[in-house]
């Protein structure tokens, strides 16, 4: 190997050279791809509305989850001031506001619970039964597994604000996970609209 | 931009590595576990070049089997079972498993050393991207022993490379075959997404200081706009598969008309995947030409911003133009029209990097080195496939040419002659830096010009039994019908092909123990992956480097003349 021997110049330094924290920009593109996701299965529920041969269908089944949406969109507001304590080291109303995200989150991902219950062993629908049945469960499905995921990942900070090792400097990286939760949030605005308000 | 405030030039030259370092080799078993836990993108990024090559041999093979069963009418070299599985096999390997590694490989191996980093944003992630890709592959060629599961009912995939709906329901594909191909591309996809997130992050977040975003080498821009469409293109697949998963495994209705689904629907998402798959497999391509083509032409790349402009248009464009491969399941007349007119619309952007590669040649004073020949033939084997494209885009040609010859020898022009070639030719190219080694020219050469005739042989003359009405996929054919001749040349031409991807295997292997020794910079090049080491150090740069203009070895080598003055 050989090395050409070059005289290192002094090297002025660059005023200014500043680039975006890379996590922040991985998740944006983590959440392009889930969009895209996401926009298949919302075109197909679309695409196969009114197309099943045989019952149930939505009209006939389907409640709309008022209280679920009002927790679950709330608690993007409460996180949102969980990340605002953070960046002002204030650890303990950080804490408080992330738990009741996690509340807030567990009690939508209650209510989808007790809905399957009752559109499984009510009003017999699932997955076989018809299309609808199949369009519904895998959309509401692959938002809650996504809320899952979100709260899973919730829970582990939860832990390490509990066991005292959360400090400012974390901010950075909550916020790049809060952003994430917003985005399930967003997406639940948009499987709200298509599964409850035009779907129905 | 903030030119103001970037440094003097002729700062990189603390960059480069001058300690010898002189490091016994471990065991044989010290070696694969460094590879094994690797998270260095160099190491991880040659792994991905390797993963595909063996690939492509092992597609190659396929080919060859298929080749043998048409070379004659009436033949029955397979049978008619084992002749689906190996043109399934063939194009979802060449695509997934080949294709898709390569150019993954290549950003991983390039990118963070163009833009001066240390490694990839995400080091960690890349090692768990290159792990899911590689055990997508293998699981899916495990489908050939495991794959049955049922009592005769085949083992591997035998539903082509699109796997149509309702071939792939419960009915008509028993056993496993179908589930070991949704899975594996599943998976794999997962990794490829993971190596999408990481080159777009690593761009926008690990340059050196000085390296604009309008400063950055094409190669480094065309991985980001890639990496975009990956993004966009592969999460549809995925959720395409999902759901062939839920009919499958849990009885969902999906693609199953008798209970209201509907077939035509994975068509379109399949092919929401599949046309911007092309592009994703043919930027990377592009990107090779684009470094490759002014070194050894010794000009600056001509029109730097419009190439970076018309590279984002087709990565726009290619969305929106999926049902062209759709036109005879009966569209409305403006859905026929729409996507011919969007179809067309992607040969502007197109025609401006052709032009723009032309008007780099033109007067500079070109070498013909294997990595130049090789774009060369890229070159007007990508215009001609492009050529073939645009007739194919044309509506009424394409109900009487859809899944006839014609369309897999325009396919295949774009995939071997356009995108294998600037591979193999960017294999060439950086083959010293990632060994320390050249490779062997003569043999290079020898390499080269056997591919651009078999090439020439197989896929030249595959347009004409297309023209004459042979449908893609059958098993075989009878005599007399003028396809005898044409399937006999193009399959003797595989052979040739095969002969010179061998050399081309042989050259990599040889070079690697007795080629000269390539020193940093053998090219006379201009991009920050020339000045270190050969191969780098795990560390790629003692020194962050310090750019002043698009070619920052230039301004080192030339510091009477540098660029940074004309910018
Ligand atoms: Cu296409």
């Amino acid at each position: 190997m050989s090395a050409i021997p070059i005289p290192v110049h002094q090297v002025d330094q660059p005023a200014e050279w500043t680039q975006p924290y890379k996590g922040r920009v991985g998740m944006y593109c983590l959440i392009a791809a889930e969009s895209a996701i996401f926009a298949i299965f919302v075109v197909a529920y679309v695409f196969y509305l009114g197309k099943s041969m045989y019952g149930p269908t939505p009209g006939q089944v389907l409640e709309v989850p008022i209280f679920n949406t009002i927790c679950l969109l709330s608690s993007s507001i409460t996180i949102w001031l969980a990340e605002h304590a953070l960046e002002h080291n204030r650890i303990k109303r950080f804490g408080a506001f992330w738990a009741v995200t996690i509340v807030l989150g567990s009690i939508f991902m209650i209510g989808t619970g007790m809905e399957w219950n009752k559109l499984i062993y009510h009003d017999g629908l699932t997955i076989t039964t018809n299309v609808f049945g199949t369009t519904y469960y895998s959309l509401v499905g692959l938002h809650a597994s996504h809320v899952i995921v979100g709260l899973l990942m919730l829970l582990a900070v939860l832990v390490f604000t509990l066991m005292g090792h959360m400090k400012e400097e974390h901010a950075e990286r909550v916020k790049t996970l809060a952003l994430y939760w917003h985005f399930v949030d967003a997406i639940w605005v948009v499987v709200f609209t298509v599964v409850y308000v035009i779907g129905r | 931009m903030a030119d103001s405030a970037l440094p003097a030039p002729g700062t990189i030259g603390g960059a480069i590595d001058v300690t010898p370092h002189h490091k016994a080799p471990g065991t044989f078993l010290e070696t694969l576990h460094s590879w094994v836990v690797t998270v260095d993108h160099k190491k991880l990024g040659i792994m991905y070049v390797l993963y595909a090559l063996v690939f492509l041999l092992v597609g190659g093979v396929e080919a060859l089997c298929i080749r043998i069963q048409l070379g004659r009418p009436e033949n029955h070299f397979l049978s008619p079972e084992v002749y689906n599985r190996f043109f399934t096999m063939h194009g979802t390997t060449m695509v997934f498993l080949m294709g898709m590694p390569m150019l993954v490989g290549f950003m991983n191996y390039l990118v963070p050393l163009m833009i001066g980093a240390r490694d990839m944003a995400f080091p960690r992630l890349n090692a768990f991207s290159f792990w899911m890709t590689a055990f997508g592959g293998l699981m899916l060629y495990y489908s050939f022993i495991g794959g049955s599961g049922l009592y005769a009912a085949g083992n591997a995939p035998d539903v082509g490379w699109f796997a149509y709906a309702p071939l792939t329901a419960r009915a008509f594909s028993p056993g496993h075959s179908t589930d070991y191909w949704t899975v594996s591309l599943l998976v794999s996809g997962v990794g490829t997404i993971g190596a999408a997130v990481n080159v777009i992050a690593t761009v926008f977040c690990m340059r050196c200081k000085g390296m604009t975003m309008m400063r950055l080498p094409l190669f480094a821009w065309l991985s980001v706009v890639t990496s975009a469409l990956i993004l966009m293109a592969i999460p549809p697949l995925t959720a395409a598969q999902v759901m062939l998963m839920i009919d499958r495994y849990l009885g969902g209705h999906f693609f199953d008309t008798l209970a209201g689904g509907s077939a035509l629907m994975w068509m379109h998402f399949f092919w929401i995947f599949g046309h911007p798959e092309v592009y994703i497999l043919v930027m990377p391509a592009f990107a090779v030409a684009n470094e490759v083509i002014p070194v050894f032409s010794r000009k600056p790349i001509f029109g730097y911003p419009a190439m970076v402009a018309a590279s984002v248009g087709i990565a726009f464009v290619s969305l929106g133009v999926w049902a062209h491969h759709m036109f005879t399941v009966g569209m409305t007349s403006v859905g026929n029209a729409f996507f011919a007119l969007s179809t067309m619309i992607v040969g502007i952007p197109t025609g401006i990097k052709i032009f723009n590669w032309l008007a780099t040649m033109w007067g500079g004073k070109i070498r013909f080195a294997t990595p130049m020949l090789y774009m060369t033939a890229f070159l007007f084997q990508f215009l001609m496939a492009g050529l073939t494209g645009i007739m194919l885009s044309v509506a009424p040609w394409n109900w009487q040419l859809h899944n006839s010859y014609f369309v897999v020898a325009h396919f295949h022009y774009v995939l071997v002659g356009a995108i294998l070639f600037a591979l193999m030719g960017g294999i060439c190219y950086w083959y010293p830096k990632v060994t320390g080694r050249m490779l062997d020219e003569k043999l290079g050469k020898w390499g080269f010009w056997l591919l651009v005739i078999g090439f020439h042989m197989t896929f030249d003359f595959m347009h004409i039994p297309g023209l004459l009405g042979m449908p893609r996929q059958i098993y075989t054919y009878e005599a007399g019908r003028g396809w005898d001749t044409w399937n006999l040349i193009v399959s003797i031409g595989a052979f040739v092909q095969a002969a010179a991807v061998l050399l081309f295997a042989y050259n990599l292997l040889v070079s690697y123990f007795r080629g000269e020794v390539a020193g940093n910079d053998p090219w006379d090049a201009w991009t920050l992956e020339w000045a270190t080491s050969s191969p780098p150090p795990e560390y790629n740069f003692v020194a962050d480097p310090v750019v002043t203009s698009r070619r920052p070895l230039w301004d080192m080598k030339h510091p009477e003349d540098p660029d940074w003055k004309y910018e």
